[in-house]
Formats: C-alpha cells, sequence, structure tokens
C-alpha cells in the first residue's frame, strides 16, 4: 500500500557522521511510534544495523529502542520522516537505496512488513 | 417500508491522493459535495495530523467545520482505530480501552458526526462499557462488519447479543459490502498475474470462486497444478473473501445505521463487476435502511504497482451508479476542473 511512494524522490543527503533519506509510512493511515517495530536500511546490497538507525520527525529524533516505548508522538498519514544511518559513508552519485519498515497493527492477525526500493543519487 | 438512503464517500477513497499531498482535505470535501455525496466519513487520524497519540489540533478541527459549512458536507463517521497493541508484548488493559474508546467519542463529537467506526477485532465488553458515555455524547459505536466476518459469524452474533443484553442504543453496525463480493475481482486476478501467477492457474481459482468451492478445496487443486507463492496467495484470498448473501443484513437492520460501500473497480459503464449493489440496494430498500452509504474505493492497492490510481473518478462512476439504484434523476457529476 503506497510502497511506490514510501521512499521519497531526490532526499538522499549525506549528513554529519551517516546519511539521510525521507520516507513515509507506506499505510492508510499513521501509526503510534511504539507500533513501529523496525526500519531496516538497505544501501546497494548493505543492510545497515538497527543501532545505526535514526528516526526525526517534526524536530525530534529517536532511535529505534526509544521509538518502541514512545507513546506520544507519531508518523502521520504521508508524514516525510527523516531516516538517519549514522557510521556509513556513502560515494557521490546513484545508490540503490531500500526502506523495510514492520509495523505491529492492532486488527491484523500477522506484523507485516513494507519494503520499498527506490534509485536515489548523492550529490558529490 | 419506507426508507431514506444517502449518498456520502469515505475520505479513505482518496488515500492515494491524500497520501503525498496532491489532494487536499479540503479537496476531497468539495469533489464528494459536487458529486452530491455530502455525507463525508474519516478516519480520524488519517485526515487529523496528530490523533490520537499527540492529542487534537484545534485550528485543524475548525478548518474541517469551515469546509464542510462551505460545501454542504455532513459529518458522517469518525472511524477509530484502537491500538490495544500499543505495547510490545502485551495487549493494552481493559479500562485504558475503554477510556480509548470515550476519547475517540469525544474526538467525533467535535468533528460533528452521529457515529464512530469500530473495527471489528474490538471486545463486545470494550463497547458495551463505552456505550453509556456515548449516549451522553448524541453518538453511536458502529462495529464494522467486515469480510471474512459477515452476520453470521458467531463472533458478530457475540456482539449482536451483547448489544441486545446492554439495552443502549448507541451500539450497532457499519457493514462493509466486501462480504458480499460474488465474483473474484478483476483487479485483483490481473496484481497477482503480475506478480507471476500462470492464466491458467488464475483462471481456475477465478472460476472456482463462482462456483463456491471451499478455499481449502482450491488451495490443495493450486498447489497439485504447481502453483506456488503468488498463485496459492491467490487461492488464499478465498479463505478471506465470500459472496455472503446480502439478506443477511435484515435481521439486523435496527443496528445498522452506517454502510461502507466497498468496490474494487468501477467500469466505464457504471458497473462494480464483483460486488451486486443492485441486490445490494434493493436489500437495503426492503430493510428500510435510513442512512448513508459511503464509497469506499479500495481497489487502489491492487493497481498502483502499474498505475497511478484515479480514486476521483472511481468515485464518481460509483455515485453514478448509486444515484441511479436510488431512482435519483440528476446525474452525479463534479463541477470544479480538477487541476491538470
Amino acid at each position: 500500500m503506497m510502497d511506490h511512494k514510501m521512499i521519497v524522490a531526490g532526499s538522499l543527503k549525506a549528513v554529519e557522521g551517516g546519511f539521510a533519506l525521507e520516507a513515509r509510512l507506506p499505510y492508510y493511515r499513521g501509526l503510534g511510534l511504539s507500533m513501529v517495530e523496525d526500519i531496516a536500511v538497505t544501501v546497494d546490497g548493505t543492510t545497515y544495523p538497527r543501532e545505526a538507525v535514526r528516526f526525526t520527525v517534526r524536530d525530534t529524533t529517536y532511535t529505534l529502542d526509544e521509538m518502541e516505548t514512545c507513546y506520544d508522538n507519531r508518523w502521520n498519514f504521508g508524514e516525510k520522516a527523516l531516516i538517519t544511518v549514522l557510521g556509513a559513508e556513502l560515494a557521490p552519485g546513484e545508490h540503490k537505496v531500500t526502506v523495510a519498515v514492520r509495523k505491529r497493527i492492532s486488527y491484523l492477525p500477522f506484523v507485516p512488513t513494507m519494503t520499498a526500493s527506490k534509485d536515489l543519487a548523492l550529490a558529490a | 417500508m419506507t426508507y431514506d438512503i444517502k449518498r456520502g464517500v469515505s475520505l479513505y477513497s482518496y488515500q492515494n491522493e491524500t497520501f503525498d499531498g496532491t489532494l487536499t482535505r479540503d479537496d476531497v470535501i468539495r469533489i464528494s459535495c459536487e458529486l452530491g455525496a455530502n455525507g463525508i466519513e474519516v478516519i480520524g487520524e488519517q485526515s487529523f495530523w496528530g490523533w490520537p497519540e499527540c492529542g487534537v489540533n484545534e485550528a485543524d478541527i475548525a478548518a474541517w467545520h469551515e469546509s464542510m459549512q462551505r460545501y454542504g458536507g455532513v459529518g458522517v463517521s469518525h472511524d477509530f482505530m484502537l491500538d490495544y497493541k500499543r505495547y510490545k508484548g502485551r495487549p493494552m488493559p481493559f479500562d485504558e480501552q475503554v477510556a480509548s474508546v470515550k476519547k475517540d467519542i469525544d474526538f467525533g463529537a467535535m468533528l460533528g458526526v452521529k457515529f464512530i467506526r469500530a473495527l471489528v477485532s474490538i471486545t463486545p465488553e470494550v463497547l458495551v462499557a463505552a456505550a453509556p458515555y456515548a449516549e451522553e455524547k448524541g453518538i453511536k459505536i458502529l462495529i464494522e462488519v467486515h469480510a471474512p466476518l459477515h452476520f453470521d459469524h458467531p463472533w458478530i452474533i457475540r456482539h449482536a447479543e451483547a448489544f441486545e443484553k446492554s439495552g443502549s442504543d448507541a451500539l450497532g453496525f457499519l457493514p462493509d459490502m466486501g462480504m458480499f463480493v460474488f465474483k473474484f475481482p478483476n483487479v485483483w486476478k490481473e496484481k497477482f498475474m503480475r506478480l507471476g501467477v500462470p492464466k491458467n492457474i488464475a483462471d481456475y481459482i477465478e472460476k472456482a470462486y463462482e462456483d463456491r468451492v471451499l478455499s481449502e478445496y482450491v488451495i490443495l487443486d493450486v498447489r497439485e497444478m504447481g502453483g506456488t507463492g503468488p498463485a496459492i496467495a491467490m487461492a488464499e484470498t478465498l479463505r478471506h473473501n465470500a459472496a455472503f448473501e446480502p439478506k443477511r443484513m435484515l435481521d439486523y437492520m435496527h443496528r445498522i445505521h452506517n454502510i461502507h460501500g466497498k468496490f474494487y473497480e468501477m467500469t466505464e459503464d457504471y458497473v462494480e463487476p464483483s460486488i451486486p449493489y443492485d441486490e445490494i440496494v434493493k436489500v437495503l430498500k426492503q430493510g428500510g435502511y435510513k442512512g448513508y452509504i459511503c464509497s469506499e474505493y479500495e481497489g487502489n492497492r491492487w493497481i498502483e504497482d502499474v498505475e497511478e490510481p484515479n480514486s476521483v473518478e472511481q468515485v464518481r462512476r460509483q455515485q453514478v451508479m448509486l444515484a441511479r439504484l436510488l431512482g435519483e434523476t440528476e446525474t452525479p457529476a463534479l463541477k470544479t476542473p480538477l487541476a491538470a
């Protein structure tokens, strides 16, 4: 659902200590952060460790573990979140970026993971 | 029996456009009202950023009321979610679930709707406990009867019994017409074929669905035909969908107050080939239904891998169909051209 709009085109950038990109929650509604179980980032076949990932919405940044007990903030419907990967450096140019989001959905009898890939260019 | 069936739209229908901001909430309220579908249903947390974890944004609620007034919209329902799996590894305690429903009753009251929608997995005890508060606020809590559940399923019967026992008229049902899928939807078949299901297997499953063959037999047959992965997944849709009968709603008409006009595809000649809307409207008339049928377009997720869904056109076609079935003389049409 909305998989193709999950990774925001043109959003890959280098940041201090790593790289970042923007993503939307592929879902027809938003979700409280405690129900976002995992965000896995893979670039050109390399999947980065969970500990390296940071999630930022409206200027507040969380580790994935912090999100699990965050009950007062959300990833809103269609909202662009900044996904940062620390301790990683990407060369300028095209990269194949894959993001997989695991969501704990109350009414579903399984825990879905939504995965999307996009080619993104990192400016020199 | 007298009936009073009105047309509405769940803004869920326009999710692909509102997700990335192609259309705003104000746009989709205008579009719906121009089509004469002035009953507006929302999933609160889809249409209002922040709800529920970050609370209510009062300016946003005011903007909603301005849109509704500008276009003549009538608030029908706030569909709430109640995330009882909010805490990893433990369910939300009962009292907290009831308190959460009360907050959604307040939210619904703020939007000016008469109904709030409960998801079908919520237990009847939670809803019964929240009913006195709903009565106080002039709101009814409607549990969405949605495939694979249906009106003869013991879980729904348990709800019905609990509602009757409570003596409250603030509890009821919101049937989703997706439980009456009488032909395998074409957009599903095409999507599964794009995922690699061989045509002979896809044809077989489609035919087996029409022949009402038990899902487990179909899954085994597909396995024996050499089906793997997506072919099995296609056969497994028969576990979650079936052609239940619209007339099963008749026993519950006194508690049915809103309808999800689910559809997967409206053709150019205004037909939903997989859901028997002529029969559905006939049953609703027979049962004296008084309320809205709110369009709920769900073909989007089946086609978005190959084309951008045109939700507005799909909703328009369904509204034309509904207007005809309801005997309206005017054909619903958009008045404001959409930006290219």
